[in-house]
């Protein structure tokens, strides 16, 4: 597919990375001549120089035959200029705009009529909205949602004196008294694919699929359940920390904001009336204290420093917080995050790539092409979402007899309205959704790639 | 100080004046009364020199206008009119004392009510009908129709009357146009008013009779027509002008709302709920307290809600004698004085807004002493109020109780009790007429010396300005040359 991409940030920058390895023809224009450039000799792409909201610019870079334009720059109005002067110049062009205001917020789906956007993306209120996820079950690092919301891969960690602790995944039925699958598992920056008799070691972190429904059960089962999380206090008073109270306020949770600046406590108390906003500075050992920052139930850390953010979500761990989140920046060294103890990490730009990546996907739609594509495990496994449909092969045979590639487990099958975790004995018919974990060595473009 | 420019408002509203006299004069030719007659064919002779004289030396005024002027203008003006306004009772002999006409007026432009007539029957019609329909006029300001008809070409200055004029905290347009804000006001005036008479008439009372009362609710004014104010009219009549009452004690802005189908926005109206609660409260509290005073409890509730509904609408009709009700109920309606109406309405008082301002404030500041990082602000209908509106609300509180003393102290060197003194002041500083003890619902106020008069007069004044157009008056940085 032919996609430009406005706007040479980070987030456009990780997209061109992600998008040009998968194969797609990139284009990238931005008004900085030394971004471009490093993007060239980085990644397989051509740039165009220039104010992306300029006809003349989008005519350079090849509007007319483009497939999808997103538009990523730092500013929402000329994001949106951008779309629609190139779908004037290509009724045919999918577009998709970042818009970050929190002001166009409760007007995102009009403004998609209007403007003619066939997506709208808004990183801040994205992470949000997972952070909210991950409050709702505090003890997964991390929900990933499949199937309508039906089936659900969840991040674990094992801490020391966890029942999980050497444990045979075979034997895990016994302690979890519902039906999961561990379909990866990091142990020390590397992801195994693991077997039946894989030992669980302290330290480990699993991907575990299991159906919604049994996720308060997988929690109780494993002694993790602490209740939920009540008061949150939530560090930095920037836009994720609006989107979050805003969405904290609405699940009956009560929270309160930590900010430095006055001004933007003010105004922060004006749009949430009903969120405690407190001024003063996170890095004070004083402030911490007085705020009693041990006894709330969780801590997220969203300033715009990840330094800070770590250091703050590292007291809190020592504190006994039952619940950390961090918000980073910057989630290169992954091994480095991982030997310390910051509870879930959320990554805005992760996260807003990941959903690009996965409309991209869905705009290839082939037969047999992925409905959805997550990544997890730090980008090591990729778990994916099929339709079965009359080209599918292995139609009805039980799951023990068909042979897939390696590294490739299927964990889910949806069948109308009933969900099932997969074992040797299940089968899959056209019409039913199916989901997949690879290791994202295997090239996997349709379903039935998966098989050897 | 552009002397100029105020002469030339200062004749428009002396013309205003004229012009409504002659209703006035009209009925007293129509009724024979001679004396009346003279009265207001001389004033208005005068007020045509008046007028004729300023025009003349106001000519070619510079229009510039700022607020010091708004507010001098507005002080002036109203004391001017009551000057003018009260020659009719002097002139006519009907008030022999010409201090004594000038308190009456005062008390019908102000919407207080407060009377040092002893037997208003004897009172001639054009005179009654002069004195409520003073009322009616000075319960929406004559500024304010001054603005909505003679379309004076408002820039910015018209806002200073406005506001100057207008009761409430935060006085604001309703539409761009000032003149058109001015006129919407006068029409939902004039049509409740119009509603209110046809219901009176409806109850088979006399449309001179039902003229008076309407204009004496609707300004919430309380000048009575009768000796017993509204106590010898039926249950029907006391109960219209009960729900008239409260009608007119609400913020004209929420009919505004109504009119343009806001329904919601008045339905959550944090004053207007506030303001119902308070009289529903009141109402409950003060039957309960009363049971046993009269014949069935449907009596009690009828006499609880008219002087609950009077009382804190500043009108100050009655229908019995509260000052004969236990301690309890009497403590209810003095703090009800003090309250007063919704702020936008036609009825005095500290008004509920402000209230609600007020208690906002303390529990913010309170909390705040409890945690001094937190950060809050306070919100009145999901709007933040900015601290500005805060400050002068409670300079407000300030300037209102230092009046209250004030003039509580001086007078009470005409040796009535402490308990009628401060009613006396409570029920003239916030407009409503009739107060306790010697000031009650069956007493008036003839018996106090001139001096006292004089001050109670400027104490009705600065309550229906809100205290500052009259306080700038004594200021001498107003008169100072810039």
């Amino acid at each position: 597919m032919n996609i430009i991409i406005a706007g040479d940030g980070k987030v456009g920058s990780m997209l061109t990375r992600q998008l040009s390895s998968e194969g797609h023809d990139i284009t990238v224009i931005d008004s900085d001549a030394r971004v471009l450039e490093s993007s060239v000799e980085r990644y397989d792409v051509i740039s165009v120089q220039g104010n992306c909201a300029s006809m003349s610019v989008l005519q350079q870079a090849g509007v007319r035959d483009a497939n999808l334009l997103i538009a990523a720059t730092s500013e929402d109005e000329i994001n949106l200029l951008c779309c629609t002067t190139a779908h004037a110049l290509n009724p045919k062009l999918h577009t998709i705009a970042r818009i970050r205001n929190p002001e166009y917020t409760d007007q995102i789906y009009r403004m998609r009529e209007i403007f003619g956007l066939s997506m709208v993306i808004n990183p801040e209120n994205q992470a949000a909205t997972e952070i909210d996820r991950l409050l709702k079950y505090p003890g997964f690092l991390r929900r990933d949602t499949f199937a309508k919301g039906r089936t659900e891969i969840v991040e674990l960690r094992v801490d020391s004196g966890s029942k999980l602790c050497n444990v045979k995944l075979m034997d895990l039925r016994g302690i979890i008294k519902c039906q999961v699958l561990v379909c990866a598992v990091i142990r020390g920056g590397s992801t195994v694919a693991p077997k039946g008799d894989f030992v669980l070691r302290e330290g480990d972190r699993v991907f575990v699929t299991a159906l919604s429904q049994n996720l308060t059960t997988l929690l109780k089962s494993l002694g993790i359940l602490s209740r939920r999380a009540r008061s949150v206090t939530l560090c930095g008073g920037g836009r994720i920390s609006y989107y979050l109270a805003k969405r904290l306020k609405r699940s009956g949770i009560s929270s309160r904001i930590i900010e430095k600046d006055y001004v933007r406590c003010q105004e922060l108390c004006e749009l949430l009336p009903d969120t405690d906003i407190i001024c003063g500075d996170i890095s004070e050992q004083a402030l911490l204290e007085s705020e009693d920052l041990a006894q709330t139930d969780a801590i997220v850390t969203l300033t715009g420093l990840d330094e800070l953010n770590m250091i703050v979500s590292l007291y809190g761990t020592a504190q006994g917080v039952p619940q950390v989140i961090t918000k980073l920046g910057h989630t290169g060294n992954r091994s480095v995050i991982d030997s310390l103890s910051l509870g879930s990490v959320i990554s805005p730009r992760e996260l807003v790539c990941s959903n690009i990546v996965r409309y991209v996907r869905a705009m290839e739609h082939q037969t047999g092409a992925a409905i959805s594509v997550h990544t997890i495990a730090d980008g090591q496994a990729e778990a994916m979402e099929f339709l079965v449909d009359e080209h599918t092969r292995n139609c009805g045979k039980p799951l023990k007899e068909i042979k897939l590639k390696p590294n490739v487990l299927l964990v889910s099958i949806a069948h109308g309205a009933v969900t099932e975790i997969a074992n040797g004995d299940s089968s899959y018919v056209r019409g039913d959704v199916v989901v997949v974990v690879t290791n994202g060595r295997e090239v996997i473009r349709q379903f039935n790639d998966i098989f050897a | 100080m552009n002397y100029k420019m105020m002469g030339h408002f200062l004749a428009q509203i002396l013309s205003i004046e004229g012009i409504f006299m002659l209703p006035a004069l009209g009925i007293s030719l129509y009724c024979g009364e001679m004396a009346a007659f003279r009265g207001f064919l001389d004033t208005l002779l005068l007020i045509v020199g008046i007028v004729l004289v300023l025009f003349l030396l106001c000519r070619g005024a510079p229009s510039a206008f700022r607020a010091r002027e708004g507010l001098v203008c507005v002080g002036i003006s109203w004391i001017v009119l009551s000057l003018v306004g009260c020659l009719p009772f002097y002139i006519s002999r009907e008030i022999p004392s010409y201090i004594d006409c000038f308190f009456e007026m005062v008390s019908g432009f102000t919407t207080t009510g407060a009377s040092i007539v002893p037997d208003v029957e004897a009172l001639s019609k054009a005179i009654l009908y002069w004195r409520s329909f003073s009322h009616w006029l000075g319960g929406m300001g004559v500024l304010v129709f001054l603005l909505a008809f003679t379309g004076e070409k408002g820039q910015g200055f018209t806002m200073h009357l406005l506001r100057a004029e207008s009761p409430g905290p935060n006085v604001g347009k309703l539409v761009p146009k000032m003149r058109k804000t001015a006129a919407i006001l006068y029409l939902i005036y004039v049509v409740l008013t119009i509603l209110d008479i046809v219901f009176l008439m409806a109850g088979d009372m006399p449309l001179f009779e039902a003229v008076c009362t309407a204009f004496g609710t609707a300004g919430t004014g309380g000048f009575g027509i009768k000796n017993d104010s509204m106590g010898g009219y039926s249950p029907y009549l006391q109960n219209v002008t009960t729900v008239f009452m409260i009608l007119f004690g609400v913020n004209f802005s929420c009919y505004y709302l109504l009119l343009i189908r806001q329904w919601k926005s008045v339905i959550l109206d944090e004053e207007l709920r506030a303001y119902l609660g308070i009289i529903l409260g009141s109402i409950v509290l003060i039957t309960l307290n009363l049971r046993g005073y009269y014949g069935t409890i449907g009596e009690t509730l009828r006499h609880a809600a008219f002087q609950v509904g009077s009382i804190i609408t500043t009108t100050g009709f009655s229908t019995t004698d509260y000052d004969l009700w236990p301690s309890f109920s009497r403590t209810i309606l003095l703090c009800l004085m003090v309250i007063g109406a919704c702020a936008g309405s036609t009825g005095g008082g500290l008004k509920v807004a402000r209230v609600l301002l007020l208690f906002k404030g303390l529990h913010r500041n309170v909390r705040q002493m409890l945690q001094p990082r937190k950060v809050e602000l306070v919100r009145n209908n999901g709007q933040t109020v900015s601290q500005k509106v805060l400050d002068n609300t409670n300079t407000y509180l300030v300037a209102y109780v230092i009046i209250l003393f004030v003039v509580f102290t001086i007078i009470s060197l005409d040796g009535f009790s402490v308990g009628t003194n401060f009613s006396a002041v409570l029920c003239t500083f916030n407009n409503i007429g009739p107060g306790l003890e010697a000031v009650g619902p069956t007493c008036n106020f003839s018996q106090y010396s001139s001096l006292s008069k004089l001050v109670l007069s400027w104490a009705m004044l600065a309550g229906r300005l809100e205290i500052f157009p009259i306080l700038v008056l004594f200021s001498r940085s107003t008169w100072k040359q810039r």
